[in-house]
């Protein structure tokens, strides 16, 4: 590589991991102070709820916002610019408008990145929508694991307070909005959007069946509106900027910018925003800079540990919501999870389904015993005891909890494993028929064995095996007995002439 | 009254009323559907996933129980995606737990039971696992066997929907989910009030009346209506006989009010007294101070005989009538009709105004 000269230190543009993002969501993240409300104004913070309180009726706010395709960003892609008309059609004088802060995938930080950088663009969204669907009153539900933005929530509630854009008469236009922050307690399902009232009620947070749908009865049995972050995130832009300016860029059905949380084998891991409908290849190589040491990209695990597993064949494909939900995967909140060819598909889907097994709330039966047994299969599967047959059952047990499951939570449980089976099922043949793990990962199939052309018959080997596993005649080739090899690996680590491996 | 819609089940059509679910209209119609969770009276919480149909354009199974109806609504309860569905689900509730007939005091009218034959399932596919709690047995009344809960959540409801005692809940996730009183203590050192009612809610062998453990099968047992004797509300009750004995005491919804199925500690737990040694089963005459057994002819004789004769005497306020609580209304009005228009005094009373 060539050393960069002074003087030509590239700009952010010709640097390809900011080239290809579109910062809109994150537009000040880095940029502004969160803490200071006159920053946010100044990047025209608060301009698009001025338009709204004074320019807009709130039917046009709601048909400004579908116009501009704004779909929910918290998983499902629900048209935003619908949910609200759903709710503003609804009957009563009391409506809550909820942010959905609770991020419960792992490894997914874009909404805290959100709060803690731009907390005031969260709160200029909600109280949009709240004159949009005729609500006084809201909720953040923040998960209690993120005190920095709840801290920062906390002083842009405040100066928002303070200067007139929430509580009482905001901007001297008579419309009263204020909110609080719940603090979650770290429940994956929490964010599920009837088990988030349920939760914000004081109750065990559980969903509810639908309907009522929560814009009908939601909160306390009133009509409500539950966001995501980034989806609040991006609604004062949308209506000071307008509709068409949004929609200008993404696909035909999924419009706008998107926030990824880019991580697991890949050079650079962070949070990147894109257009709708840039290929995965584009994030993995362009920006994310593609795999390090060299290694081969095996899949990309969009969508969260209920999302599904993208393969290299379909590196090319453009990332929305409809084709990804063609592939098998789920668009989530924006999870993306890089794997090289050293994992194990099997592995992965396992610990997707551990996941989503511990994070069942435990109420209906097929998502709280069916996970626990796919996760009993595959755990089997990883340890040799995968039997013929089991790829059939997995496939059926998928269908139907996703099938019979009460909430989202249950209906997408199965993704990683209908996914996996569906790009890697000779994978899972190998597992089962051959007791082999191609990528080497399950500890169970591991087989060390020497190879005799190499092996001097030091005995190293043999002294230093702990179950006397490694065995053989004094500069004879040593050979293994796989019974009593505890897979310790000590043997490969201690023996000079490179003559043990393992498959 | 609202309007009446129309709904396609099993491609018949009938008429519903639009507040019903679809498993209200298909039972009104004689559509069975199989459910777990469901227990009337209380929120339809769409937990077991037993019930489940298909709907016309819905992109998943449809949990009848808590789906309304809606106009040119077309369900199948019958297909081959609804069967196996349900046939998973049972699997996978009957490998959850310990559910063996043999030592199961439900056996014979159990719900799992009914829908593991219902559906024909020779054997779960899974491999049966105990969670192995302990089975709590920490007082007279109540036994619990939490690994044959099936986590319906009946139990739940019952006490804060029915009873609002509020004592029971979920707690943990995930396939450790289990029901019970706060900070998972047993009923005893709980703010439970065993009236018992989830011990009628429950539809498996998990919450069972202590007492009647090896008391009879449940087709052995003949259910005799009577009204509760501990006060005057008239509770409507089944005492559960098996060779003259009750072996305990149950609930009936279908005898409507004023209890609705439901009862309180007392007249569920407390209808031993009937068959206790001690039990005074005939009058008693005192004779030269001796208490001796009489006939009921000769007591009536006696108190009719010494009742005139006090009114003859010393008029009729001389005399004062005290009822009991433990008596029925009836029985009561019955008393102070006697005391009002045959002995002609108001002096009468009863011990609740004590
Ligand atoms: C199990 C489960 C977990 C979810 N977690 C979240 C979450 O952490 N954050 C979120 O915004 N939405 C989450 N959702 C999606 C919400 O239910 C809901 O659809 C969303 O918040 C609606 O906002 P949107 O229309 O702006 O996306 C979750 C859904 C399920 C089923
Ligand atoms: S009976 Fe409908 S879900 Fe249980």
């Amino acid at each position: 590589m060539e050393e960069p000269m002074i003087g030509s230190i590239p700009t952010m543009q010709e640097i390809p991991f900011f080239a290809h993002q579109k910062l809109r969501v994150l537009r000040n993240r880095g940029i502004i102070d969160p803490g200071k409300i006159e920053e946010y104004i100044a990047r025209d913070g608060y301009l698009g709820l001025a338009k709204a309180l004074t320019e807009m009726t709130p039917a046009e706010i709601i048909k400004e916002v579908t116009a501009s395709g704004l779909r929910g960003r918290g998983g499902a892609g629900f048209p935003t610019g619908l949910k609200w008309q759903f709710c503003s059609q609804s009957k009563g004088d009391v409506k809550y408008v909820l942010c959905n802060a609770d991020e419960g995938d792992p490894g997914a930080f874009m909404d805290r990145s959100v709060l803690e950088a731009d907390p005031h663009a969260v709160l200029e969204g909600m109280v949009i929508a709240a004159r949009a669907i005729g609500a006084h009153y809201g909720y953040i539900y923040c998960r209690a694991e993120y005190p920095l933005a709840i801290h920062q929530l906390n002083i842009a509630i405040a100066q928002a307070r303070e200067c007139g854009l929430l509580g009482k008469d905001i901007l001297g236009t008579g419309f009263d909005f204020d909110l609080e922050i719940y603090q979650g307690a770290g429940a994956f399902v929490c964010g599920e959007e009837t088990a988030l009232m349920t939760s914000i009620e004081g109750k065990r947070g559980m969903p509810r069946p639908r309907p009522p749908f929560p814009a009908v009865a939601g909160l306390w049995g009133k009509p409500s509106v539950l966001n995501n972050v980034e989806t609040f995130a991006s609604v004062a832009q949308i209506v000071l900027k307008g509709a068409a300016w949004y929609a200008s860029v993404g696909t035909e059905k999924s419009k706008g910018t998107k926030v990824f949380a880019l991580t697991g084998d890949v050079n650079n891991v962070g949070l990147v925003e894109v257009p709708m409908g840039t290929t995965l290849r584009t994030i993995v190589y362009e920006i994310g800079g593609g795999i390090p040491g060299g290694k081969k990209f095996k899949a990309a695990q969009l969508g969260g540990p209920s999302g599904g597993c993208i393969p290299a064949e379909h590196l090319d494909a453009s990332v929305d919501y409809e084709k990804v939900a063609e592939l098998g995967a789920i668009m989530g909140s924006g999870g993306l999870i890089v794997m090289n060819e050293d994992k194990c598909i099997v592995d992965i889907a396992r610990f997707f389904i551990d996941f989503c097994q511990d994070e069942s709330c435990g109420k209906c039966t097929p998502c709280r015993e069916g996970t626990k047994r796919m996760l009993q299969i595959l755990t089997g599967i990883t340890e040799g005891k995968g039997r013929e047959g089991d790829i059939e059952l997995l496939q059926e047990m998928a269908v139907i909890i996703k099938n019979s499951s009460l909430c989202g939570l249950g209906q997408t449980a199965p993704n990683p494993i209908l996914s996996t089976i569906r790009y890697f099922r000779d994978e899972y043949e190998a597992h089962i028929r051959e007791g082999r793990c191609p990528a080497g990962v399950c500890t169970a199939l591991k087989r060390y064995t020497v190879d005799a052309e190499k092996c001097t018959g030091c005995g190293v080997c043999a002294k230093v095996c702990p179950t006397k596993a490694a065995k053989g005649e004094k500069k004879q080739p040593h050979e293994i007995d796989q019974a009593t090899c505890i897979k310790c690996g000590v043997c490969m680590e201690k023996c000079k002439f490179e003559a043990i491996f393992v498959n | 009254m609202e309007e009446k819609i129309r709904i396609t089940i099993d491609g018949r059509e009938v008429t519903a009323n639009p507040e019903q679910t679809i498993l209200e209209a298909a039972r009104e119609n004689g559509i069975f559907i199989p459910t777990l969770c469901q227990y009337a009276d209380t929120t339809n919480v769409g937990a077991c996933r037993v019930c489940v149909v298909e709907v016309e354009k819905a992109r998943t199974l449809v949990a009848s129980c808590c789906m309304p109806v809606s106009a040119g609504m077309v369900v199948r309860t019958d297909t081959k995606a609804v069967r196996d569905a349900q046939r998973m689900i049972v699997e996978l509730l009957w490998a959850s737990g310990d559910h063996n007939c043999l030592v199961c005091e439900k056996n014979g009218n159990c719900e799992l039971q009914d829908l593991v034959y219902w559906l024909g399932i020779e054997k779960p596919r899974f491999p049966i696992e105990s969670p192995g709690y302990e089975i709590e047995k920490t007082n007279s009344m109540i036994v619990r066997d939490l690994n044959k809960c099936v986590l319906c959540g009946r139990c739940v409801r019952a006490c804060n929907e029915i009873q609002v005692n509020e004592v029971l809940d979920f707690s943990l996730r995930g396939s450790r989910a289990k029901v019970g009183p706060a900070f998972d203590s047993d009923y005893i050192a709980s703010e439970c009030y065993f009236c018992g009612e989830c011990v009628d809610a429950c539809p498996v062998g998990a919450i069972t009346f202590a007492q009647a453990r090896f008391g009879g099968r449940p087709w052995e047992l003949e259910k005799v209506r009577t009204t509760c004797t501990y006060c005057g509300v008239g509770c409507q009750l089944d005492l559960n006989i098996n060779k003259g004995k009750i072996v305990k005491v149950t609930g009936n919804r279908d005898y409507g009010p004023p209890n609705q199925g439901s009862l309180c500690i007392k007249g569920r737990f407390a209808m031993d007294f009937v068959q206790h040694p001690d039990r005074l089963q005939r009058p008693l005459i005192r004779k030269n101070g001796e208490l001796t057994e009489a006939t009921w002819e000769e007591a009536y004789d006696l108190i009719a005989r010494n009742l005139s004769a006090i009114k003859e005497e010393h008029g009729p306020d001389s005399i004062a009538g005290f009822a009991s609580a433990r008596c029925t209304n009836e029985e009561n009005y019955l008393f102070q009709k006697f005391m009002r228009a045959v002995i002609g005094t108001n002096n009468v009373d009863h011990c609740a105004r004590l």
